[in-house]
């Protein structure tokens, strides 16, 4: 009998792998985006039995939350449905199968799940264990790691946010207040139609 | 979506917790499972469901863009000045120990000003994008999805 994370386990597995399926065989785009964010929560549930909870905070805010909502708003910037259908290439197929056979040949090699012997848990983990109890007093050593030992990347990771977030404003945000706002790429759209009209009324005048 | 009773008043409901919630996942990061990233989307996400829910005009009025333009690089300047900080009383650069007396309390606060940080512009982030998408349509009737 096995253990219930086990369990949890497959049953996440098989629903992740007919989202997955589903996804790939859904042309309205809109359920595809539905099915999109029910992936990334099962990711999330996932983590959650690996223990990463922190992992699995983010994919659930992030994966499930947001980023759903950002493929909603640029469906409604273009069009609900895909285009063509893409064809079956034998050659992708089999690209895919002999990659994903050497992986699998590959996962026996690695070390055991939770193995406090691997490779990755011998070298500096084991003074970030210690000292985030002796040299910084907390708890909880994933923010130890992330704020205090590695401060240096976290920064870098908080200028690409800040980056990609002033990227975003630069090029898509402000438009209303933009007196010439609505730039061809988006009187292209159907939807905006009338947004163009009234832009071309000013323009006259 | 004036007509969502069912909608706004779960919505209604729900975004004072999910703000709570987004203040404890920051302040309770150095403890418990979370941080600056994960609160900061946290705190973006209420948001964002009132935005999605009341509409993105009266969204504007509760976070003006004026505010949000100054958040966006706010938390970064906090976590590099905080950085800066610790250069100038002699450790090093992102060095929290001498920031107060003892290290530990040092770490303590470094860890809490810059996860605040993170927190600040990763909300303010998050909120900027969805508005930036948000603003480039009109809204669409129930009908056309």
């Amino acid at each position: 009998m096995p253990d219930i994370i086990t369990i949890v386990d497959i049953v996440l597995l098989a629903l992740l792998s007919i989202t997955a399926v589903a996804i790939l065989m859904m042309r309205h785009l809109f359920a595809v985006v539905a099915l999109t964010g029910a992936f990334s929560l099962l990711s999330a549930g996932l983590l959650v039995t690996l223990d990463a909870v922190d992992v699995a905070f983010t994919e659930a805010a992030v994966g499930a939350g947001i980023s759903t909502v950002l493929m909603l708003g640029t469906l409604a910037l273009t069009r609900r449905r895909e285009s063509r259908p893409p064809r079956l290439s034998p050659i992708g197929l089999l690209i895919i199968i002999i990659t994903g056979a050497a992986l699998i040949y590959a996962t026996p090699d690695m070390p055991k799940f939770g193995d406090p012997n691997a490779p990755s848990h011998q070298h500096i983990i084991p003074s970030y264990i210690k000292g985030s109890q002796d040299e910084i007093g907390i708890p909880n050593i994933v923010t130890s790691i992330l704020a205090s030992y590695r401060s240096f990347d976290t920064l870098g990771e908080v200028a690409v946010i800040f980056t990609a977030g002033m990227g975003v404003i630069i090029l898509l945000g402000r438009r209303r207040e933009d007196e010439h706002g609505y730039s061809e790429d988006v009187a292209a759209y159907p939807l905006v139609d009338e947004g163009k009209l009234e832009i071309d009324d000013e323009a006259e005048t | 979506m004036r007509h969502h009773l069912v909608l706004r008043v779960i919505a209604k409901m729900l975004i004072p917790f999910i703000l709570l919630f987004g203040l404890y996942v920051q302040f309770h990061g150095d403890f418990g499972p979370g941080g600056g990233f994960q609160a900061g989307v946290i705190f973006a996400a209420a948001f964002i469901l009132y935005a999605l829910v009341f509409g993105d005009d009266q969204a504007r009025k509760v976070v003006p863009d004026k505010a949000l333009i100054v958040l966006v690089p706010l938390g970064l300047i906090l976590y590099a000045v905080t950085g800066f900080y610790g250069l100038f009383l002699g450790g090093n650069f992102l060095d929290y120990n001498v920031l107060l007396n003892s290290p530990k309390a040092g770490q303590h606060i470094g860890i809490f000003i810059v996860e605040l940080g993170v927190g600040i512009t990763v909300a303010a982030v998050m909120i900027s994008i969805f508005r930036a998408y948000a603003g480039r349509t009109r809204a669409i009737d129930d009908e056309d999805w």
